[in-house]
């Protein structure tokens, strides 16, 4: 298949991509890398029928197409996995799975169902046909997303950022898998940005950048530094600042964590630690281990079932934050940014401007019963400012801003709330490379001024190169703390996986 | 190909003049519409329309008062569609103040001094709505019920809780109707002020109306109610209590409908029957709806739908037509209303063909 | 006390335009459409009927005269037209120009009951009728006309049989609507449509012909229930408002009935049943004051107070209905 000259413009103004040339052969996995909005997806969405090029054409198996639909893209043997799942909750995986078929044979789950499990052993995966989304763990449902688009008999697949959120375990599955379909003749295209996942499965690497094919390699003679030159267009430093603490001591000690949620589901069994002033104190473990639930029962927005936490005044008072209200918890000066997957669910309000929510935490200062929109006015202008946030005024919805914008904007206000403990989590989610530098800036500058930097984050690298110490989660159990200076990755990753790590 | 994008944001007088286009084709549509059923000039009608909502002195005060009334209401709703909490309750939540303000009337009457009577009055019909709105709010705040449905059936509660005390204090007995309360002594009306009987409605509403838009739109507590409407996530995230800002809000809601139901009853009708609301719960909704939540463009667009509805009166009058007319051609002109919000919001372009490069 | 061979019955038929509505809410809200247009809907429905009965009536010279499957088919025709056109219109706003549901049904409602009662109305005036109302007891008869063996089967035909064809359609349609929204390709596909439209879209599944199918199929249902009310419940008699606010108790009826068409056959005859008994209350009352209240006119001399939509919580439907119609079902 090929794909010539494409371009792609949204509101005449964005160019999305650019005279781009494509080539993807069957039998091939393919890497699509590039930073983030370098027009990744959208080109994919060209070829899945999502949106419609401006110019340029089409070409599977030499014969030109047009796709102007996703219906006709399937025809054509295309399905893409999106970021965000397709998949009706209430419905079963056999349900999903058959969901807008176009045929004429009689509606027969039972036969679907029996097919499905045919697909799920031919590549190695795992689904149960009469589960329902709902009761689906992540993995599960890509899985089934997957299935979906094998069982409509396609052959190129293309994939959008499928590891996000997955765990190491889960991901090492899911690329087994497409290698088996890899060698079974189909083309796999995976869109990432995650450098070592392009050189464990890949054939071969293309790489955009600002909506251009700037280069197209064989993955085994590469290297994760000639790609990332590619991707950035100059030479970037991968290290990042770690100013060394000074002046620390205990601000917040928890002991004995136990956290269940309203399922009944334990999300933290008998977690201690503490937290230092002065210090960026890293979390790590695979998704869903209980990060989201620490940090929340932190700023009193998860019910604690048993243990402590404590804040600790400078003068040796001891205060308890259990049983306080957030917003009690916010005035001691525990600030929270959580960035979720959709990046606007918490935290912001889309339809709201830049100054509707800085004054999301300011609002209720003062004792008048007004709001004061003065001071949230100019502090989303110095935000704007200081971090570089492209928008066209402060009095623009936020969700009219990109990704990165959005993740500034929260990042800036909880900071700005001078806090004394700041709780990130996901921070550079989604974020390019140099948006992310800035982040990791920011953080470093609150722990200068002898905050207690909290950072929850996806990527070891990072968080081995930023924290001071890395707190390691597994399964909602303290699986150790190690020095962020001397950890190796994979020690941390082995005690993400183990309690413990080690052997055992 | 027909492409649709949404806009980027409208100036303020280009969309205001895309609504007035709106409306004038509207009116042009049932115009037709007018000729073909009945035969009539269109015209005419229309200006026996006019003539009917100011005529008189007497008429324009009654437009005036019908005004004031679902003005209020169209606020009283209001910051509950702001909370996205769909109150379609207000009908009940009007009876039931109607209920509790009557109630006071004919219990109380001649008990104690109109003042204290009417200050009684006013504390049970704004509790009795409020708590009207609360019941539906409770089951929203803890168990996320639909709220469309909940508030609906509410209505159907009130409704025959007034049918049944109608007939326990009907006068005469036997005839079903509770006529003027109070007839006598005016015990339990508003005063009459500055020689209308209507100005104290019309004063009170404005009152609100002002009120209401100066809390939605600069106190905390509407910025709470945004918040909440937006997003109960980022609600909860920074700390504001969620479900005590839906029953806030709602008793809020309630309470100003229950103060509707007053306004009926002690400044207007003196009586109490089971279609004293006369729908203006719902009519509200595309009154509050048509403004987009803001309190003083409400003025407009309730007065565009009393407009329609005492011009309707006047032409069933002037050329023996049947009242409901006027309905159907407010429900024309709000298709046209609602229809035009989409060129407002999107634009529409006809793509070029294949082949026929740039314009 | 509680008669159930002639409860039964009453029951069954103040449930049977509740069926209608709630089965074509729910087939409507299926396709994430809440319609609360309805009502408006179920009096265009209903009103359609009656002006194609009424036309037919008077177009031929004698009521015996009158062809049985035309006097059925051109009323059952007209109702589905009419209300077909109202949800082709809610589906234009709401779909095609992206318009709030909640408003658009309201203004439906506004609509429609103005529809029905200025038709009706004029109707009444062509009559020249002193009553206010237009009886069509030649189509009602065709409506009514019960399986001959009916009344020979006693207690038991009362209570199954008794009914006119609409009736049993109604729970047929809901029956049918159970089956293919769980049971086919087709109600897979509308539920998906509801529940998710960015997915079903993904699959491939044209949402907007999903929507205007579902929605314009749920009017056509409901509106079905506006003319069984006036065909057979009331005897072919309109009067305006009488309807009342039925349309509002079926929207509310499909939270009860959890989405589920054939849980509202039940559920529908549970709320007839429950409508019929306040009414044995304080019907002694309301009996002696059946020529004030028909002049509707609520306090004497003083303009009507009510603005707009008089079809919404406005009634004491259940008096209305008892009071005008007090079928001769229940006297025999």
């Amino acid at each position: 298949m090929r794909m010539r000259g494409i371009t792609k413009e949204f509101a005449g103004k964005v160019v999305a991509n650019k005279d781009v040339d494509l080539d993807i052969y069957r039998g091939e996995i393919l890497a699509l890398l590039g930073e983030n909005g370098s027009g990744k997806t959208t080109l994919m969405n060209m070829l899945s029928g999502i949106y419609f090029p401006d110019s340029g054409s089409i070409e599977i198996d030499g014969e030109p197409v047009v796709i102007s639909s996703p219906k006709i893209a399937y025809d054509h043997g295309i399905g893409m996995i999106h970021q965000h799942f397709k998949l009706v909750n209430v419905f079963t995986a056999a349900e999903n799975i058959v969901l807008g078929l176009v045929d004429n044979r009689r509606f027969d789950l039972a036969a679907a169902a029996a097919k499905i499990n045919e697909i799920c052993d031919a590549y190695g995966f795992d689904v149960d046909p009469y589960q329902k989304v709902y009761d689906m763990s992540v993995s599960q449902k890509q899985t089934v997303e997957i299935v979906k688009l094998l069982f409509r008999g396609a052959d190129i697949l293309i994939l959008d950022e499928p590891t996000a959120v997955l765990t190491p375990q889960e991901t090492d599955k899911l690329f087994a898998v497409l290698r088996n379909m890899r060698d079974d003749g189909k083309a796999i295209i995976i869109i990432t940005h995650k450098l070592h996942e392009v050189l464990d499965i890949s054939d071969r690497v293309a790489i955009l950048r600002k909506g251009e094919h700037v280069g197209d390699m064989v993955t085994s003679a590469t290297t994760s530094q000639e790609m990332t030159n590619m991707m950035v267009g100059h030479q970037v430093t991968l290290n990042i600042d770690r100013p060394e603490p000074v002046n620390t001591f205990e601000r917040i000690r928890v002991e004995g964590l136990t956290v269940v949620d309203h399922e009944g589901v334990v999300k933290l069994d008998d977690v201690s630690f503490s937290m230092n002033a002065g210090e960026i104190l890293g979390i790590a473990g695979i998704s869903g281990c209980g990060q989201k639930e620490l940090l929340e029962a932190i700023a009193g927005l998860q019910p604690v079932q048993k243990g402590s936490i404590d804040y600790l005044h400078r003068d040796g008072r001891v205060e308890s934050l259990i049983g306080k209200d957030p917003l009690e918890i916010a005035a001691i000066g525990v600030a929270l940014s959580f960035v979720p997957e959709d990046r606007l669910g918490m935290g912001l309000v889309a339809n709201m401007d830049l100054a509707d929510n800085m004054m999301l935490r300011s609002f209720r200062n003062g004792h008048s019963v007004f709001t004061d929109r003065k001071a949230p006015a100019h502090l989303a202008e110095k935000v704007v400012e200081e971090l570089e946030v492209n928008t066209p005024s402060i009095h623009t919805a936020v969700r009219r801003l990109s990704g990165g914008n959005v993740q500034k904007v929260l990042v800036g206000r909880e900071i700005a709330s001078a806090p004394r403990v700041l709780l990130s989590a996901y921070a550079v989610r989604g974020l390019d490379v140099n948006s992310s530098y800035l982040i990791y800036d920011l953080l470093n500058e609150q722990k200068r001024k002898g905050v207690a930097v909290v950072y929850v984050g996806e990527d070891l690298d990072v968080l081995l190169e930023l924290c001071d110490r890395i707190l390691v989660l597994c399964g909602g159990k303290v699986s150790g703390i190690v020095d962020g200076r001397t950890a190796t990755k994979n020690e941390v990753g082995f005690m993400m996986t183990k309690l413990g790590g080690g052997e055992a | 190909m027909i492409h649709i994008t949404k806009r980027k944001e409208m100036p303020l007088w280009q969309s205001l003049a895309v609504r007035l286009g709106a409306i004038v084709i509207a009116l042009v549509v049932c115009g037709f519409i007018t000729t073909i059923t009945t035969g009539l000039n269109p015209i005419d009608v229309y200006a026996t329309m006019i003539k009917g909502a100011f005529g008189t002195a007497r008429k324009t005060w009654t437009l005036l008062q019908e005004l004031a009334i679902l003005l209020c209401i169209s606020v009283a709703l209001t910051p509950a569609f702001r909370m996205r909490f769909w109150n379609l309750g207000g009908e009940g939540q009007i009876l039931i103040g109607c209920f509790a303000s009557a109630a006071c009337m004919i219990l109380l009457g001649d008990k104690v001094p109109n003042a204290v009577l009417i200050l009684i009055m006013f504390v049970t019909s704004v509790a009795a709505g409020a708590i009207w709105a609360l019941i539906p709010a409770i089951f929203k705040a803890r168990w996320n019920t639909n709220e469309t449905l909940f508030t609906l059936m509410m209505n159907y509660v009130a409704t025959q809780i007034v049918a049944y005390f109608v007939i326990v204090w009907e006068v005469p007995k036997g005839s079903g109707n509770i006529g003027i309360i109070n007839q006598s002594t005016e015990a339990g009306w508003f005063p009459v002020i500055g020689g209308q009987k209507y100005l104290l409605n019309v004063v009170l509403v404005a009152i609100v109306t002002v009120l209401m838009y100066i809390y939605l739109n600069y106190s905390k507590q509407g910025y709470e109610i945004s918040v909440v409407g937006e997003s109960t996530n980022t609600a909860r995230y920074v700390g504001i209590k969620v479900d005590r800002v839906i029953l806030r809000t709602l008793l809020i809601s309630g309470a100003i409908c229950g103060f509707a139901g007053l306004l009926l009853v002690a400044g207007t009708n003196h009586t109490l029957t089971t279609t004293l609301a006369g729908g203006r719960g719902f009519t509200a909704v595309m009154v509050a709806w048509l403004a987009k939540f803001n309190p003083l463009v409400m003025i407009a667009s309730s007065f565009l739908l009393v407009f329609m509805d005492s011009g309707a009166g006047e032409i069933s009058m002037a050329f023996g037509l049947n009242h409901s007319f006027g309905a159907i051609l407010t429900g024309i002109i709000l298709f046209f209303i609602i229809g035009c919000e989409f060129f407002i919001t999107y634009k529409v372009n006809f793509a070029k063909k294949e082949g026929e490069t740039n314009a | 006390m509680l008669d159930l061979v002639s409860f039964i019955p009453r029951a069954v038929a103040q449930g049977i335009p509740l069926l209608f509505g709630s089965t074509g809410e729910i087939v409507t809200e299926k396709s994430g459409n809440l319609n609360l247009g309805i009502p408006g809907v179920m009096y265009v429905g209903g009103i359609c009927g009656v002006i194609g009965s009424f036309l037919y009536e008077r177009s031929v010279p004698d009521p015996s005269m009158i062809n049985p499957a035309l006097g059925v088919a051109i009323p059952v025709g007209c109702c589905l037209l009419g209300s077909l056109l109202m949800g082709l219109l809610y589906c234009f706003l709401t779909v095609t120009l992206r318009a709030n549901q909640n408003v658009t049904g309201l203004a439906m409602t506004t609509f429609g009951v103005g529809f029905g009662n200025f038709f009706g109305g004029s109707l009444i005036k062509l009559t020249g009728a002193t009553v206010p109302s237009i009886a069509l007891s030649s189509t009602s008869r065709l409506f009514r006309t019960t399986l001959p063996f009916a009344s020979s089967m006693g207690w038991f035909g009362k209570m199954f049989l008794s009914f006119g064809f609409l009736a049993y359609v109604a729970i047929v349609i809901a029956i049918v609507a159970s089956y293919i929204l769980n049971r086919t390709k087709i109600g897979l596909q509308l539920r998906a449509v509801g529940e998710n439209p960015a997915t079903a879209d993904a699959a491939g599944i044209n949402i907007t012909r999903y929507k205007y199918v579902a929605t314009c199929l749920g009017c056509m249902i409901a509106g079905l229930g506006g003319l069984y009310y006036v065909m057979d419940y009331a005897n072919g008699v309109w009067s305006n408002d009488a309807f009342g606010d039925r349309g509002w108790l079926a929207i509310a009826l499909v939270i009860f009935t959890i989405w589920r068409p054939n849980v509202s056959i039940p559920a529908s005859i549970l709320f007839g049943g429950l409508q019929d008994v306040p009414v044995r209350g304080h019907d002694r009352g309301a009996r002696a004051h059946e020529p004030a209240q028909q002049a509707r006119e609520p306090t004497a001399g003083k303009p009507r107070p009510a603005i707009l939509p008089r079809g919404t919580l406005t009634e004491r439907a259940p008096h209305t209905g008892a009071r005008f119609f007090d079928s001769p079902r229940s006297a025999c």
